[in-house]
């Protein structure tokens, strides 16, 4: 069976609208089921398409079915077994993917271009315009790869999260960008492979890798919620330049769709920590924590409490406020968490839970990991929602959040952190801070919650020390 | 398609200018979808633009198909190979998107 090629455009512009409504599922919980159903519609419709329009031979079905196979089974094992306190270096490994295909397309394409109908007149120089999409779509392609990969290595802790900070790294990443940008000028002038431009393409290629790990390796481990949303954005991108290769507007609007929503985020998460996308692109931010602050920080008097203290206070409010961050994830703490809230339901207490924008490591990071744990969607606010109502919180109980609560983003304006939105525990009159030790948090900076009197540190493990409160309730 | 690359005043619009429209108008869909996708779900977001991205799994197969029309055997190993990395991505995408939104639950009154 063969299909029209106007025909072929209608099917790819369904997929392409199933996609968005997939997307606009995601407004609510309710809907976002079928929204995802409706992606996974329009990607069977996509693939189908093409296989019907590419006109396979025997062994090429056969080696596509294969890849296929293989493919499938691998992503559907690791979905079905991923913890979800490792959602950030999933899909920054899944991004990694995204752009190592369109290099292999772009790469495909370069090689085969008469047969991706990108060649002019005599069927050997590519066009021009081709050139240049091909190019873009290879460069942003391996530089989402390479970045992917030093930000799941970042995330996934095989790699410390401290900036790595170069020599003359801006006139080096300037130096890089202004190399990638000549040897697309020359590729466009070499008309391509069949024409002598062979060896271009592939020092394209090297150059994007090496700036996507200058590129990531100098930002901080705390800023890696915008480097994952960045990410993002940049595998859409690459999608929409290969689509404008391929002349296929499914890709065309599925990269556009991709690129805009991690830009989004991007800006979301920025806001956020009231930095400019731009100072965290330069990077250098965090992990410095141990040459900042005095010595003196330490000998400040701090008011320590035990298990039973916290589980006796809590018992005895009567509305408590949980802000957890990712120290939870990180201790596993969110079923535990769960457990105590529920103890505390049982109690009378009115249990609520607020999270920062950028609490975690990649947006949306804490809410997961609550609804992993059964948490309620209604019980969980974000900041805008909740903040007034700290002052009228018996308890706030920080659980692996520190810098998101710190008041000096309030008040000092020296702060490394003033103008960033936090949540307002100080303004619940008891504060309980479960925190493996008085360190200071990414940002390199003390918080002064810790010294309040209405502050009990509660200085252990997080899953140990929540387990233990659920004993003494 | 041509007759609708035809303008009103009779002059061909190419094909990049017609494809950069629809680009752009999917940028601004992109975006007030975007802004409309609740905080909570901005995980499962992020996981479902990688599983729709790999729709660039298209061009894999044309590569493929292009690869053994040419005799290119680059085009065809690059293919097959970028093949396999999108159904990685559109497998393991959609199915932890799944798995995620199933655990978003209501208060039970």
């Amino acid at each position: 069976m063969t299909l029209s090629a106007d025909f072929a455009a209608v099917l790819y512009v369904i997929s392409a609208i199933l996609f968005i409504l997939a997307l606009r599922g995601l407004s609510s919980p309710e809907t976002s089921r079928r929204g995802n159903m409706y992606g996974m519609v329009g990607m069977a419709i996509a693939v189908g398409t093409t296989f019907l329009l590419a006109g396979l031979g025997d062994l090429a079905v056969l080696l596509v079915g294969l890849a296929i196979g293989l493919g499938g089974v691998v992503g559907a094992l690791i979905a079905r077994k991923i913890p979800m306190t490792d959602m950030p270096q999933l899909v920054a490994a899944f991004h990694s993917l995204v752009g190592m295909a369109a290099v292999l397309v772009a790469l495909a394409a370069f090689y085969s271009p008469d047969a991706f109908g990108i060649t002019g007149p005599d069927r050997i120089r590519i066009k021009a315009y081709s050139l240049v999409e091909l190019a873009l779509g290879a460069a942003i392609g391996a530089v989402t790869f390479s970045g992917s990969v030093i930000a799941f290595a970042k995330l996934n802790g095989n790699m410390s999260g401290s900036p790595i900070l170069l020599p003359a790294r801006h006139l080096l990443n300037f130096l890089l960008v202004a190399a990638v940008i000549g040897v697309t000028i020359a590729m466009v002038l070499s008309g391509g492979a069949a024409s002598g431009g062979g060896v271009l393409i592939w020092i394209l290629i090297v150059l994007s890798l090496i700036v996507g790990v200058t590129l990531i390796i100098p930002i901080g481990g705390a800023d890696m919620p915008v480097v994952v949303s960045m990410l993002n954005s940049y595998s859409g991108w690459a999608a929409a330049a290969l689509g404008f290769t391929l002349s296929n507007v499914a890709l065309i609007i599925t990269g556009a769709l991709v690129g805009s929503s991690g830009a989004i985020l991007s800006y979301i998460m920025c806001k956020g920590m009231n930095r400019s996308f731009v100072s965290v692109i330069l990077g250098g931010f965090g992990g410095d924590a141990a040459t900042t602050g005095g010595g003196d920080r330490e000998q400040r008097p701090v008011k320590r409490g035990s298990s039973g203290d916290a589980a006796f206070i809590m018992k005895n409010a009567s509305r408590v406020i949980i802000v957890p961050g990712y120290g939870l994830a990180v201790a596993q703490a969110q079923h535990v968490t769960r457990e105590m809230a529920d103890a505390l339901k049982a109690e009378g207490v009115d249990v609520a839970y607020a999270i920062h924008p950028v609490a975690g490591r990649m947006p949306g990071h804490m809410n997961v990991l609550l609804a992993e744990a059964n948490v309620p969607y209604d019980e969980v606010f974000e900041l805008e929602d909740i903040n007034s109502e700290f002052a009228n919180a018996d308890v706030a109980f920080v659980i692996g959040a520190n810098d998101v609560t710190n008041p000096a983003a309030r008040t000092d304006p020296q702060s490394p952190i003033a103008g960033m939105p936090i949540l307002d525990v100080d303004k619940a009159a008891t504060v309980l801070f479960v925190k493996r030790s008085l360190s200071p948090g990414y940002a390199g900076i003390d918080n002064d919650l810790f010294y309040q009197d209405r502050t009990m540190m509660l200085l252990s493990d997080a899953k140990k020390m929540v387990e233990d409160i659920i004993k003494a309730l | 398609m041509s007759a609708m690359l035809i303008m009103a005043a009779g002059t061909a619009v190419s094909p990049v200018v017609f494809q950069l429209t629809i680009f752009v108008l999917a940028v601004f869909v992109g975006y007030y979808v975007v802004w409309s996708v609740t905080s909570a779900l901005h995980t499962p977001l992020m996981a479902v633009t990688n599983a729709i991205s790999s729709v660039i799994i298209v061009g894999a197969l044309i590569a493929v198909a292009a690869g053994f029309g040419s005799g290119e055997g680059i085009s065809t190993w690059a293919g097959v190979a970028a093949v396999a990395f999108c159904a990685v991505n559109i497998f393991g995408g959609f199915l932890v998107t799944r798995r995620m939104l199933a655990m978003y639950r209501r208060k039970k009154r």
